[in-house]
């Protein structure tokens, strides 16, 4: 027993790792490597090394912790399979109760952002105020200016916690925007697809 | 998917008989004049549709709405078509490419939106922490090596008062207008003429200016003549050669209100000369190359302005 112990002790990236570890289980928001470097004053690659020696202690199916990399940084959660003891324990404030609109919203807000209420109205085809003031409660999206000139609206962006609520690394992990629905040629020519069908 | 009550709305309206998505077809083809289309028709027979099916399908109503929001915005360009509105310049053309665009990047957004549910539903038993982090890491600012005496000689520096800022150039100074008087007047004592260019050449602007109202002093009062051959070209100052003596009995008297009639117009010297300034050397000749017309319009300005 002493020798391996003795040899995780002698181990310099092992200590840097037990660290991070701590400064994770502080930290309820996902740290960047840069800020674990500050923080723990040493070298960002060694930070990386310990990170990814604690990522394979902290995974799935061997930890009821799992070390995920997520909305910038990396953060700590329950395992899944410790979802459902979690789920009678705690709420989920944030998601629950999301609404198609929220989604919508949400979407146009995370693709578009910073955008405003009008363009979300815009968009949607109808008010956007209950559902904007609904996601800025949840803590998905925030105040992110306002658009130039006298009077301008609020503009509005997503929030790190978006990220982390859907797993994204960053926003760039969202799907590309034109892989998703059909562009206006395609649908005009449905449209007139069907209007010719009808006519025969 | 399941087809939506939209496109199957049947419609029965006075412009048009048939499914919804025809309607619109006929639309984008520019193949019936939105002002035609009855909306509120359209409305209500959507409307009877939902009641008779006795649910409500909310993805259906939404669609309808862009559908129809978009469909009255077409009308309502087509009514206006002066309205200064924001695509109201758009030609009906253009209003159904953008009609088709914006409902192209709303079906983008839907399933932007559905990509998002299905993310929720996938991630839904990741449970973490909330809340701000109650210390967050404060990155210490470390500063470069210094030599202290270095750093104890910038500090000696900022420990010096600032010099005193010279406000010298916020007062002009001029110099007195008789003393050019008088160094004009003793020149032209020794010499009959001088150019005033070379005379104050080597003076500042502020004392060649008050010069230069020496000289116009002088020539008020009749003392010096002036002549410049061009514009720019070197002034030249002369003694002034008196009409009294120059041109006796073809020129008017010269002015002198207080000694009107006397046959030298000392006098006129005498009313700008300061008491104890010597009295100008009296003209000895007429200068050559002076103009007597200028002076004859000299002297009667003078007398005039006496």
């Amino acid at each position: 027993m002493d020798s391996p112990l003795r040899l995780i002790a002698s181990n310099p990236v092992d200590r840097l790792a037990r660290t991070v570890e701590a400064l994770l289980v502080v930290a309820s928001a996902p740290l960047s490597v840069g800020e674990l470097a500050d923080a723990t004053e040493d070298d960002p690659e060694r930070v990386e090394t310990a990170l990814s020696l604690l990522r394979e202690r902290y995974s799935e199916a061997r930890s009821g912790i799992v070390l995920e990399q997520v909305a910038g940084g990396f953060a700590f959660r329950a395992s899944r399979e410790a979802a459902a003891a979690c789920a009678r324990l705690f709420e989920r404030p944030v998601e629950r109760g999301l609404s198609q609109a929220g989604l919508e919203t949400l979407a146009i807000v995370a693709y578009l952002g910073p955008c405003s209420r009008p363009e979300v109205a815009r968009i949607r085809g109808v008010a956007a105020d209950s559902a904007v003031a609904s996601l800025v409660e949840r803590g998905l999206i925030t105040e992110a200016g306002r658009e130039m000139g006298a009077g301008g609206a609020v503009r509005y962006r997503t929030t790190p916690l978006f990220e982390r609520v859907f797993a994204l690394e960053s926003l760039a992990a969202l799907p590309r925007l034109d892989d998703l629905g059909e562009d206006a040629g395609e649908l005009r020519e449905r449209l007139l697809d069907v209007a010719q069908a009808r006519a025969s | 998917m399941r087809a939506t009550p939209v496109r199957e709305l049947a419609l029965d309206l006075d412009a048009f008989e048939g499914p919804f998505d025809l309607l619109l077809t006929l639309l984008l083809k520019e193949e019936l004049e939105p002002r035609e289309v009855d909306v509120s028709a359209i409305v209500l027979a959507f409307v009877e549709l939902l009641a008779e099916r006795n649910e409500l399908d909310l993805e259906a109503c939404g669609e309808f709405l862009v559908l129809i929001s978009a469909l009255l915005e077409l009308k309502a360009r087509a009514l206006f078509p002066d309205e200064a509105a924001e695509l109201g310049e758009l030609e009906p053309e253009e209003a159904a490419r953008e009609l088709a665009r914006r409902l192209a990047e709303y079906r983008r957004m839907k399933e932007a939106a559905s990509w998002l549910r299905e993310r929720l539903a996938v991630e839904g038993d990741r449970w973490f922490r909330l809340g701000p982090a109650p210390l967050g890491p404060q990155p210490e600012r470390r500063l470069a090596p210094q030599d202290p005496e270095a750093l104890a000689s910038v500090l000696r520096a900022l420990a010096e008062p600032p010099p005193t800022v010279s406000l010298s150039h916020m007062a002009l100074r001029f110099p007195p207008v008789s003393q050019f008087l008088e160094r004009f007047r003793a020149l032209l004592a020794r010499r009959r003429r001088f150019d005033f260019d070379a005379e104050v050449g080597d003076l500042s602007r502020v004392e060649q200016a008050v010069a230069l109202l020496a000289l116009l002093e002088l020539r008020k009062s009749g003392e010096i003549a002036l002549s410049q051959a061009a514009p720019f070209a070197p002034i030249r100052v002369s003694s002034r050669p008196w009409p009294a003596a120059a041109h006796a009995g073809h020129s008017p008297a010269p002015p002198s209100p207080g000694a009107a009639g006397e046959p030298m117009p000392s006098g006129a010297v005498q009313r700008t000369v300061p008491s104890g300034v010597a009295s100008p050397a009296a003209p000895q000749e007429r200068e050559e190359g002076f103009d007597p017309l200028d002076d004859e319009r000299i002297l009667e300005w003078t007398a005039r302005s006496a």
